[in-house]
């Protein structure tokens, strides 16, 4: 199976995310954010970091270069489009998924391991996984999601709502919302579930002596779904 | 031609930065502030002199990405 990565100026997890899906068996091409081409992919990752430096507002830099028109054709013409964290904040500025990140609630950066729950399996990122609950890391300062009250309506009514945060036994309480998320929510999907936008970071829990082994179900189980 | 433009939050989203800068404010004695909100300004030298049209120009750049119409609105304000 074959993944591409794009590189934007400023991505500081594209090598995790590399070594991630080389470690589970894709075929990964590392893909520069100035290039016109993608290629022959099965799955495209926009992975986290600080593109632009966050300059205007996070992600909205990125979302307008060279490279983002094929993937958004890719993502329309029904391939896998997978961002995380910053790579979420781009492809909501592409309006791939919908809604925004904004500054989270207490205005101070966040880094630690949270766990989150899936809610939807009919995609093929999560469908076979044998269990509900995931410890991920999060890092950011923006990624308090927001959307107006007609796009929650139409997100609720089409199962949209990817991962919510919550605690080890998957209480979705707003107690375990680590950044003032709207309904906790950690990741969103677009309507056909091909675009899956998420703030944690699976490619972070992918060594057990390292951070932990989520990661590496959610990788193992994804490629197994594409194949 | 000069073309200066506004982007502020909507009414209903959060600004947790206003909302640290009027506690500032008010620790610092000034207290009669109902609300503060945190924007963005830009001043855009456009080569284009007739001002219908300069304008246009940045309410296109608003829209396309200035200014994310999900949580922003945008206000040409002025010509130089």
């Amino acid at each position: 199976m074959k993944s591409s990565v794009i590189t934007f100026p400023g991505s500081n997890c594209d090598r995790d995310m590399d070594v991630a899906l080389k470690k589970f068996g894709f075929k990964n091409k590392m893909v520069w954010h100035d290039d016109n081409e993608l290629p022959k992919s099965d799955l495209v990752v926009l992975p986290g970091g600080f593109s632009y430096g966050d300059y205007l507002r996070c992600g909205s830099m990125a979302a307008k270069s060279k490279i983002m028109q094929s993937i958004i054709n890719f993502a329309k013409s029904g391939g896998l489009v997978m961002g995380i964290c910053n790579g979420f904040q781009i492809l909501v500025e592409t309006g791939l998924v919908p809604g925004v990140l904004l500054r989270n609630k207490y205005l101070e950066f966040i880094c630690k391991n949270v766990f989150v729950k899936i809610d939807n399996k009919d995609n093929q990122y999560f469908k076979n996984l044998d269990k509900d609950v995931f410890e991920f890391h999060i890092a950011h300062n923006e990624g308090n999601y927001f959307c107006t009250n007609d796009q929650l309506k139409e997100i609720q009514d089409n199962n949209q709502v990817a991962i919510y945060y919550c605690n080890g036994d998957g209480n979705t309480d707003e107690k375990y919302n680590p950044n003032g998320s709207l309904n906790n929510i950690a990741g969103i999907f677009n309507k056909k579930k091909n675009v899956l936008g998420m703030m944690p970071h699976p490619e972070r829990m992918i060594d057990k002596s390292l951070s932990g082994e989520d990661g590496s179900f959610f990788f193992k189980n994804l490629l197994n779904n594409i194949k | 031609m000069k073309i200066s433009a506004i982007i502020t939050l909507k009414k209903d989203v959060l600004d947790p930065q206003g909302k640290v800068i009027h506690q500032a404010l008010d620790g610092m004695g000034f207290k009669g502030i109902d609300e503060v909100r945190q924007g963005k300004y830009f001043e855009i030298n456009v080569k284009e002199n007739d001002p219908t049209k300069a304008k246009e120009i940045v309410e296109d750049m608003c829209k396309k990405l200035l200014a994310n119409l999900v949580i922003e609105d945008y206000k040409i304000i002025g010509t130089q």
